[in-house]
């Protein structure tokens, strides 16, 4: 049996300090995040702070963001003390870094090719960044409410794996041993492994680049009184999404793929001890007609063929197999996750780029 | 022996917004393409087994497969390109590693070298396809086409831009040659990327941004491909609530007062997407590009369903 989910009740609870929405691809994370902490602050009096990524641009615009600047803007429209902010995920690395060492080193750091790159292309640095930023969010305990959006990925497990896969890489064995070579004279722990492995450096070398292994081996060489750091920082955020005032929305559009990415990772949340509030199901259709069926709509258009009538019906029809098949799918994840209370988003007919637009997402 | 199809693209690559229906359209390109003798190779290469799912079979390996039979018995086959398997490959091929490769891939060093160097990935990808698109056999090419269901608007030109990729890493050598070869290919009337998009704002705005970018790296534009597109039913009519009425009760249904306003509003909400619907396809048109629209298969795709997408693109393209 389907329970609703009271989103009044989550938002207007003070001991909900955290409300993080996941889902995969494109299903509405970012809409949905908007949407909550805009009624967090306009019904239920909290000082809100979204964490958008990638807003779509229109959106942006109308919670008056126009960069990535990091710091949240009062969102003038809001009647109440709503905040947004994008992420800027490159400006998030640097201040790491630059908490982490001391200023020359951290020079060094920004100074390399490889750092460059991997700062603003790396996979696994968005998630980092952006769990990265909820601790400093949530470290100035100035908000109420702290409503993270999450990043564009295939997968919403990725928004809690990549952060540790980012440190692992960071602090890495591979890291170290594919280095050593160049820093012990020659001499890597994989000569004892495998005495090939010189022929495989060479293969890699010349596939790489001297170029490129420089950078990479000049910038672990700079960063190693930071390994461990980022470890650290990604397990203490984990943390905070363990806790009591942190609740999980997984977020999935009525599509068999998102709905599958939603139950597994609904899964994984129950494995990691983390509160799953619900699932809000987004862009579902609704019948203003539920009682008259496809079979009577179709057959009734078929009398009165070519007039507007059989128009209204077969758009009726069309509506009605639409709402079932969503209904169906979406089926498949309280088959997966029974129990977890649901809150249904009606597909707008246009998209969502306004605060009246966001406020038909909570109504 | 090609005689009048000569100048036509056989490496036909698919892209668009995620979930706009790459997958779904590359599978039916594919089996339109394979009209009776020919031979059409389907390539994945997200990892994602996609192709599969798809074709409701196991996941597929890293070879080359019969995964269908074209509309009129050609041929399709599929293959999922693993990256590690084309990497161990590659090494074979120019290092001549053998084993050795094998004990690396244990250790995660394939993970490494892609991680560090993400451009490897695409540059192993597409050279892959490319051998695919130029093999021979006894002077004869296996493939009268290969089509691809390739990664998304957003990272496409980063896929296709092997050149870019390739100059971050060595400055000689066989990736060097390779890719240059890939980028002679894709951009040789040979190749023809088709964008697909629904008619939501977010996908046809990818799709131009796309679109922008792919000329601008001079790679050449096959067709846009505006996918579960519907019929209009109601284009252009007045809706008033006396003719509804009338209608109803001619077509012996209820017409109370509840069921006419309830069909209103559906029909309403409707003309407000039809309506935004119209502008977004008069924005594709301005791109000047030649468009195909596909269907909306009111069931979901099914096998049946993607034949019947494969016979309209056969008519169109
Ligand atoms: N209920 C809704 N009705 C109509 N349109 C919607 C609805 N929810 C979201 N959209 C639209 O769908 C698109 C995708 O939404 P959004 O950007 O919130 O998704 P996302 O999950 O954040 O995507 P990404 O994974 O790319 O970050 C946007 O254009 C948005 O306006
Ligand atoms: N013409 C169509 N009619 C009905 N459903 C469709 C149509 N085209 C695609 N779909 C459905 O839309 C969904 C997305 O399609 P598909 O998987 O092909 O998209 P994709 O672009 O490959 O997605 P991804 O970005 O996740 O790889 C699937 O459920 C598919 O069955
Ligand atoms: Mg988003
Ligand atoms: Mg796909």
């Amino acid at each position: 049996m389907t329970s609703a989910l009271d989103i009044d009740a989550l938002l207007g609870d003070p001991k909900t300090r955290i409300v993080v929405c996941c889902g995969a691809g494109g299903v509405g994370k970012t809409t949905t995040a908007a949407a909550l902490a805009l009624r967090a602050a306009e019904k239920h009096g909290r000082r809100a702070v979204v964490l958008t990524i990638d807003p779509a641009r229109r959106l942006a615009q109308s919670m008056g963001l126009s960069e990535l600047d990091n710091t949240p803007r009062k969102v003038e429209g809001a009647d109440g003390e709503l905040y947004a902010m994008m992420l800027d995920m490159k400006r998030t690395f640097d201040e790491v870094v630059l908490a982490h060492t001391d200023p020359k080193r951290a020079k060094e750091i920004f100074a390399n090719p490889f750092y460059q790159a991997m700062s603003s292309t790396f996979a696994g640095t968005q998630e980092y960044m952006a769990m990265e930023k909820l601790g400093q969010l949530r470290a100035t305990d100035e908000w109420d409410l702290i409503v993270v959006d999450t990043p564009p990925s295939r997968s919403a497990l990725d928004f809690l794996d990549a952060p540790q896969r980012l440190a692992r890489f960071l602090d890495g064995r591979m890291l170290r041993m594919l280095l050593a070579p160049a820093r012990a004279g020659g001499r890597s722990v994989f000569t004892l492994v495998t005495a090939s492995f010189g022929v495989v450096t060479k293969a890699f070398t010349k596939i790489l680049g001297g170029q490129l292994l420089t950078d990479v081996s000049g910038f672990v060489t700079a960063l190693d009184s930071m390994f461990g750091g980022f470890r650290e920082r990604a397990e203490q955020t984990y943390r905070v999404l363990q806790a009591r005032e942190t609740s999980f929305l997984v977020v999935a559009a009525p599509e068999p793929d998102a709905i599958r990415e939603a139950a597994y990772f609904a899964g994984r949340l129950a494995e990691d001890k983390m509160p799953l509030a619900g699932l809000v199901l987004n862009r579902m259709h609704r019948l203003a007609v539920p009682d008259l069926s496809v079979e009577r709509a179709l057959a009734g258009a078929e009398t009165v063929a070519g007039s507007v009538t059989a128009g209204v019906l077969r758009v009726h029809a069309d509506l009605s197999r639409r709402v079932a098949r969503e209904r169906r799918i979406a089926e498949q994840f309280l088959a997966a996750r029974p129990g977890v209370p649901v809150f249904e988003v009606p597909a707008q007919p246009e998209d969502v780029h306004d605060l009246d637009g966001l406020r038909r997402v909570t109504s | 022996m090609t005689g009048m199809t000569g100048n036509q693209p056989r490496l036909h690559i698919v892209t668009g917004k995620g979930g706009t229906g790459k997958t779904t359209v590359a599978a039916a390109l594919a089996l339109a393409l394979a009209g009776a003798g020919k031979r059409v190779l389907l390539v994945e290469v997200e990892g994602r087994q996609g192709i599969a799912q798809l074709f409701d079979t196991a996941p597929l390996p890293y070879t080359e497969r019969k995964i269908a039979t074209g509309p009129d018995g050609g041929e399709v086959r599929a293959l999922a390109v693993d990256v590690e398997e084309a990497l161990l490959e590659y090494l074979d091929m120019f290092y001549r590693l053998g084993r050795a490769g094998r004990a690396l891939q244990k250790f995660g060093a394939f993970d490494f070298a892609t991680t560090i160097a993400p451009g490897l990935r695409d540059i192993l990808l597409t050279g892959k396809i490319k051998e695919a698109t130029t093999r021979t056999e006894g002077g004869k090419r296996v493939y009268d086409a290969v089509v691809v269901d390739a990664p998304p608007t957003g990272r496409i030109g980063r896929f296709l831009n092997v050149t870019a990729e390739a100059a971050k890493l060595a400055k000689v050598g066989p990736i060097k040659t390779q890719s240059e070869g890939v980028a002679a290919v894709l951009r040789s009337p040979l190749a023809a990327i088709h964008v697909v998009t629904l008619l939501e704002e977010m996908p046809v705005q990818e799709a131009r941004d796309a679109i922008a970018e792919l000329e601008a790296l001079d790679m050449p534009i096959g067709s846009v491909i505006v996918n579960a597109t519907r019929d209009e039913a109601l284009a252009g009519v007045k809706l008033t609530q006396a003719e509804l009425k009338r209608g109803l009760a001619a077509a012996g249904l209820p017409a109370d007062k509840a069921t006419i306003t309830g069909l209103l509003e559906e029909a309403k909400l409707h003309l407000v997407r039809v309506a935004m619907e119209a502008g977004l396809r008069e924005d594709l048109q301005k791109l000047d590009q030649p468009l195909i629209e596909l269907p909306l298969l009111p069931d979901g795709v099914d096998l049946s369903g993607l034949y019947e997408l494969a016979a309209i693109l056969r008519e169109k393209l």
